[in-house]
């Protein structure tokens, strides 16, 4: 089995025989070409004398360790940069990709490939990219030991590999993530918050291609997990306005106003320009309160009900919220006028009739702020009443907005 | 009026916005081989030496810019850069000198902490231990932005510089004199000296630490001229505080007897016939200069080497997820402050070799990084102007001269 597999280390500077056995040049790099194979090597470039030649994978007959490449056809093309090619040697090594199974940014020390004959000819395929002190090890002796000694010695050490189908090639330059065919797809399944880990990892050129290439819905809530409120700020700012928009429109009000708050007016006002109007006028309405009030704490995204509403207009009122549903735990009563007048825990709707009236659930205090109150003395307020949701209500007692639990512990935590 | 108030305001809060790594960094370059250098110089010559300060500046600035400008455009550290554009086995090379001289770095550092501290008569069995320990922990449980607050009080501590330069009366007219006014002497001492307070001033793991510094902190190449300016800010204060050094070793040591002294330490005694203040003042800023050298250096190396080898690195990982760094910061913490406890170890020697290796390193690093600021697909419309580039060449031939040169007379005459 090991045989079979070749590294890309030992390919470099493999010599290449012509149909008389003479050796025509070295191997220089390898490519791909993503668009007609997405992990067969479909080029050699070969250094002969002064000029480099292309070599297509169908013009060789075999590939061995010991002897090195066998030509079937030995009419090469001179070569010439082709737009197309993912290089091995130039775009991977010693590169930075993404390992889309372990969730985190990685240096590409070298790749491993499979050698597999077809019936007419060997055929090498990318299998993994290697990453740990194996390929290291491998990369500093290549060439200075002899090549069966690095084999034997590497194998004591324990591989890190990453599958190739797995690995996620950065490219910043968008024509080029079309010519290469390279998608961030599979980036969109990964939760969030690994998300935004790896994004943190990368060049800011490089975070601006994930946010480029990824759906708004998935950019959104990548962005709200990335913890440097200036990092989120200029991922923004490095986006066209309307990809932006789009981002921000997916966001949750609230985490949409603390970013929009920490770019340049001129900036923000472009975004705001380009969103939709129902989030823009919820976001524009945040953004004017101070970022260290209760205000500026708050979101938008709560459900509420007439005071004398049943359980089963609760119930009815939830079915029209359903995005709501994963973070929700309090229901909120107003009277006519719009006051504020109960929550109501939601769990206590189970245990309910569904023609008992919502008030009567109500829990026995109700604990607000106003939309003036100090952070301070709303996370005193989370503390001491063990809260998960706090209704703010503005000057004339009407319900403006809820902070829940979770924006309390990420402003904790930054300070 | 309010508007030209508030572009004011608003520029002094983007320069607070990315203050900290050029700041650091420059003030660092006055760790403790750095104040010995200038007492010595000081102590020796007087006032003459102080007309290299300006050149000085200049090639710091020179080279700083060049590092901060490669971190807030690319987003990456100087080792990386060096890993993706030259290749695996440079880097590694490079990395393997880089440990060697800051652990010989770090050796000094953790001599300055023993040393100043035995002028207050405690062992060096305690304070280094101690220093050691603390220095793990403040940036092990600490994150980068705490840290980062408190190497710039450290940083700010470098004023006692200043006050015992003035407690020691020295001859300011002297002074302002000899600052602008060339003077070389065919004196194999004194261009000795001149020679190891340039080489001092440009180490390798600046460079390092600086991009890195400006990297973590998130500049962005449109917040680049309010850290060029930090940058120059801090080369600047940090010949500032150079020339009070040489100026308060000049007062009081070579206005009354010329001689060489033989650490920065002893340059502290020879200010205690001005005052106990003079003298409390000047240790304390080799104290703090060494511990906060001691806090910098492994961590900025540990990083670098594993930022170019791919490996996981920074204080916000946990042990289990980053080994590899934790491993190299805490050799180099645990075998840099070993051997000062070491009876009769060769340390004069250690520090030699720590020139010698740093000579072999500096000129690779330079030229790399003139070679890698003037890509043009990684630095975009931010490659070196012409004349800049000029500059750089400029600074690269004379530091390597100069580098070379030191290590040359080190090898064959030993430090001092």
């Amino acid at each position: 089995m090991a045989d079979n597999l070749l590294y890309f280390t030992e390919l470099l500077s493999m010599p290449v025989l012509d149909l008389k056995h003479r050796r025509i040049g070295r191997v220089k790099d390898a490519a791909l070409v993503p668009r007609e194979h997405a992990a067969r090597i479909d080029r050699f470039l070969v250094g002969g004398g002064d000029t480099w030649l292309t070599l297509r994978f169908d013009q060789i007959q075999s590939i061995a360790l010991d002897t090195g490449i066998q030509l079937s056809d030995e009419q090469l093309l001179p070569y010439h940069d082709d737009e197309y090619m993912l290089r091995i040697g130039r775009d991977l090594l010693d590169q930075q990709i993404i390992d889309v199974t372990g969730r985190k940014v990685v240096r590409v020390t070298d790749v491993t490939m499979a050698v597999q004959h077809d019936g007419q000819r060997d055929i090498l395929t990318v299998l993994e990219v290697d990453i740990g002190v194996r390929s290291m090890f491998r990369r500093l002796f290549q060439g200075i030991l002899p090549g069966r000694w690095v084999r034997r010695l590497q194998s004591r050490i324990p591989p890190n590999s990453i599958r190739w189908e797995f690995a996620n090639v950065v490219e910043p330059d968008p024509l080029r993530r079309l010519r290469l065919n390279i998608s961030y797809e599979k980036l969109e399944d990964m939760h969030p918050a690994d998300l935004a880990d790896i994004v943190e990892d990368l060049a800011p050129a490089e975070r601006e291609a994930i946010f480029d290439s990824i759906d708004s819905e998935a950019a959104a809530d990548a962005l709200s997990e990335v913890e440097d409120p200036k990092m989120q700020a200029s991922i923004l700012e490095s986006l066209e306005t309307e990809k932006a928009a789009d981002i921000v429109e997916e966001m949750a009000p609230d985490e949409a106003a603390d970013i929009l708050s920490e770019l340049e007016e001129e900036t923000s006002e472009e975004i705001l320009e380009e969103m939709d109007s129902e989030p823009k006028v919820e976001v524009q309405e945040l953004l004017e309160f101070d970022e260290d009030t209760a205000g500026g704490l708050m979101n938008t995204e709560y459900v509420v009900l007439h005071h004398n509403a049943t359980v089963a207009d609760a119930m009815s009122a939830l079915k029209g919220n359903e995005e709501l549903l994963e973070s929700l735990n309090t229901l909120f009563l107003i009277d006519e006028e719009e006051h504020l007048t109960a929550a109501i825990p939601l769990a206590r709707l189970f245990l309910a009739s569904g023609d008992s009236r919502l008030k009567d659930l109500a829990s026995e205090t109700l604990i607000q702020v106003t939309v003036e109150e100090k952070q301070d003395r709303v996370t005193e307020y989370f503390d001491k009443y063990n809260l998960l949701t706090l209704p703010v209500v503005d000057e004339e007692g009407k319900l403006a907005g809820v902070i829940t639990a979770d924006d309390i512990i990420s402003l904790l935590r930054q300070k | 009026m309010p508007k030209v108030l508030e572009r004011f305001r608003s520029n002094i809060l983007i320069f607070l916005a990315v203050l900290g790594p050029g700041f650091i960094t420059a003030m660092v370059d006055n760790d403790s081989g750095g104040i010995y250098t200038y007492s010595a110089a000081g102590a020796k010559y007087g006032y003459l030496p102080l007309w290299t300060l300006l050149p000085i500046t200049v090639v710091l600035i020179i080279t700083q810019e060049m590092c901060s400008r490669m971190g807030a455009v690319t987003g990456k550290g100087l080792s990386d850069l060096i890993r993706e554009e030259f290749g695996l086995r440079i880097t590694f090379v490079l990395m393997a000198l880089l440990v060697l001289v800051n652990l010989t770095n770090v050796m000094t550092e953790f001599a300055g902490v023993a040393s100043s501290l035995d002028l207050f008569h405690v062992s060096k069995y305690i304070s280094v231990p101690l220093a050691a320990i603390g220095v793990w922990f403040l940036v092990v449980e600490g994150n980068y932005r705490g840290v980062e607050k408190v190497f710039l009080i450290a940083s700010v501590i470098y004023v006692t510089y200043i006050i015992s330069g003035f407690l020691v009366r020295p001859d300011w007219k002297a002074a302002a004199i000899n600052s602008v006014r060339p003077i070389l002497m065919l004196d194999s001492g004194y261009i000795y000296m001149l020679i190891g307070m340039v080489g001092t001033t440009i180490a390798p793991w600046m460079q390092f630490y600086l991009q890195s510094a400006v990297v973590e902190k998130g500049v962005t190449a449109k917040e680049y001229a309010a850290s060029r300016l930090e940058v120059t800010f801090g080369c600047i204060m940090t010949n500032v505080i150079a020339f009070f050094i040489i100026v308060a070793c000049a007062g009081a040591i070579w206005s009354v007897a010329p001689k060489d002294i033989k650490d920065a330490a002893d340059a502290a005694v020879g200010l205690k016939p001005f005052g106990q203040y003079a003298f409390l003042l000047f240790s304390a800023g080799l104290l703090n200069a060494s511990v906060f050298a001691a806090s910098i250096l492994p961590l900025s190396t540990a990083y670098s080497v594993c930022e170019g080898l791919g490996f996981e690195a920074g204080v916000n990982r946990r042990i289990r997820e980053a080994p590899v760094f934790y491993f190299l910061y805490t050799s180099l913490i645990v075998v840099g402050a070993g051997v000062v406890l070491i009876p009769k170890f060769p340390l004069v020697q250690m520090i030699l070799l720590s020139q010698v290796l740093n000579g072999v390193l500096l000129p690779l690093i330079l030229i790399f990084m003139v070679i890698l600021i003037n890509k043009r697909d990684l630095m975009g419309e931010w490659v070196n102007p012409r004349w800049f580039n000029w500059a750089s060449w400029a600074t690269v031939v004379i530091m390597v001269g100069l580098t070379l040169a030191l290590t040359g007379m080190s090898l064959r005459q030993g430090p001092g």
